[in-house]
């Protein structure tokens, strides 16, 4: 596999980094950097860290680096989780930053203790922890309960104080969303199974309206809706296909059961994924009070399971 | 009576959801089915997930019924915690009406 970090990689110009990215050959991983100064997001981090995971450190080759970033990746654990010295010394005590380093979850224990110790490391006001807390908390154990990815899930995340925004990525080496909607669903190809994945009242475990005892198909189109609300972007890559959600413009608030009808781009022929890797953006300056999200979701989730009712609502035969 | 404090088990945020069904298989449908009231005790907890929620109470309304609603008690609730728990009874009872 090859995989090559451009100078630019957020969330609005993922693409071109996913572009890039070669999934030939399992058993290898050949990373590259631009020569200068890269700024790339945290989802860029945990898909690197996913992928090395899973190959023997002597097979990961990486590239030498002479972009100043270097001392980021290193800080942010990329080095680290590649098994490779990068010969960079970090005092680890410096408290400059505001970020989660990469960090490996595969119990649920362990997601429960990474997002106690979590929150306090961005220093985020209530208003601003809160929706983050739920969505990291959704996404991992969507992770943990789908992905079926021996390695969990890989997470990493930085506020950005020029643009007030604290980045988030979680990616696996799991089955993929095609492959867990597909239990319950046909989807014929990884875009139509992300759409799936991001219906509320949707689930890989059941078709049965409400879900299971233990699944409802609701987490994600949470995690949606709280970003078209607070105006961010929200990101799914699995498979050959990517859901982007961007940022809501004007002043109407309106959530949608079917992810196409949001304002996204998409694309259904990028590298294959093995897996499920996620970014979202949480803007702070846009933050809206958790509760008033709530309201929307719950509005739009009950019309949602409505609809789906109806499509089952035999027809009269008029002759 | 049942009375179940969630501080003590899932801390500030209530996101273990293999906590929820514990406490729903081992101390709720017991106690309901021997005709008790339960009461759901959110004091100090500040937050909690959709998933949370639903492992811990949409079976209780399968297996029950709506009705089920009338023998249970959320108190403490803050806004977020009261916002996600209509969501979750309000997708049930659609779901099954």
């Amino acid at each position: 596999m090859k995989i090559h970090i451009p100078n630019s990689a957020w969330l609005n110009s993922i693409d071109t980094f996913f572009n890039g990215f070669d999934p030939s050959d399992e058993n290898e991983l050949n990373v590259t950097f631009h020569k200068r100064w890269m700024s790339i997001h945290p989802l860029v981090l945990s898909m690197i860290a996913a992928l090395g995971m899973g190959i023997e450190p002597k097979k990961i080759h990486c590239e030498v680096l002479e972009a100043k970033s270097k001392h980021y990746l290193e800080r942010m654990g990329l080095f680290n989780f590649l098994g490779i010295n990068s010969g960079i010394n970090i005092n680890k005590h410096e408290s400059s930053g505001r970020f989660v380093p990469l960090t490996q979850i595969k119990t649920s224990e362990e997601l429960s203790t990474f997002i106690t110790e979590m929150t306090p490391l961005l220093h985020l006001k209530p208003i601003h922890a809160e929706p983050l807390r739920y969505v990291l908390s959704e996404l991992i154990r969507n992770v943990l309960e789908h992905s079926l990815s021996k390695n969990g899930a890989i997470v990493s995340a930085q506020y950005y104080s020029k643009s007030n925004t604290v980045r988030v990525g979680i990616a696996d080496t799991g089955v993929g969303i095609w492959k867990t909607i597909n239990q319950s669903y046909n989807p014929p190809n990884d875009l139509e199974a992300i759409r799936l994945a991001l219906t509320p009242g949707i689930t890989g475990t059941t078709q049965k309206l409400g879900g299971t005892e233990y699944n409802a198909g609701a987490g994600l189109f949470f995690i949606k809706s709280i970003a078209t609300v607070n105006k961010d972007f929200f990101v799914l890559y699995s498979g050959n296909a990517m859901y982007k959600l961007l940022q809501r413009t004007g002043k109407r608030i309106s959530l949608h059961a079917d992810p196409f009808e949001d304002r996204h781009s998409k694309r259904d022929d990028l590298p294959f994924w093995h897996g499920t890797a996620v970014g979202i953006d949480l803007s702070l300056d846009d933050t809206q009070e958790f509760s008033l999200i709530l309201k929307l979701v719950n509005e739009t989730y009950n019309q949602a399971i409505r609809d789906r009712k109806k499509e089952k609502y035999k027809k009269p035969q008029f002759i | 009576m049942t009375h179940i404090i969630f501080f003590k088990q899932v801390g500030e945020f209530a996101e273990n959801k293999d906590i929820a069904r514990d406490i729903r298989v081992k101390e709720l449908v017991p106690a309901l089915e021997k005709g008790e009231n339960i009461i759901l005790d959110f004091e100090k907890v500040e937050g909690a997930t959709q998933s949370f929620i639903h492992a811990l109470i949409s079976d209780l309304m399968r297996k029950f019924g709506n009705g089920v609603l009338e023998k249970i008690q959320f108190k403490s609730c803050n806004k977020t915690i009261q916002g996600i728990i209509t969501i979750v009874v309000d997708y049930m009872q659609e779901s099954t009406n």
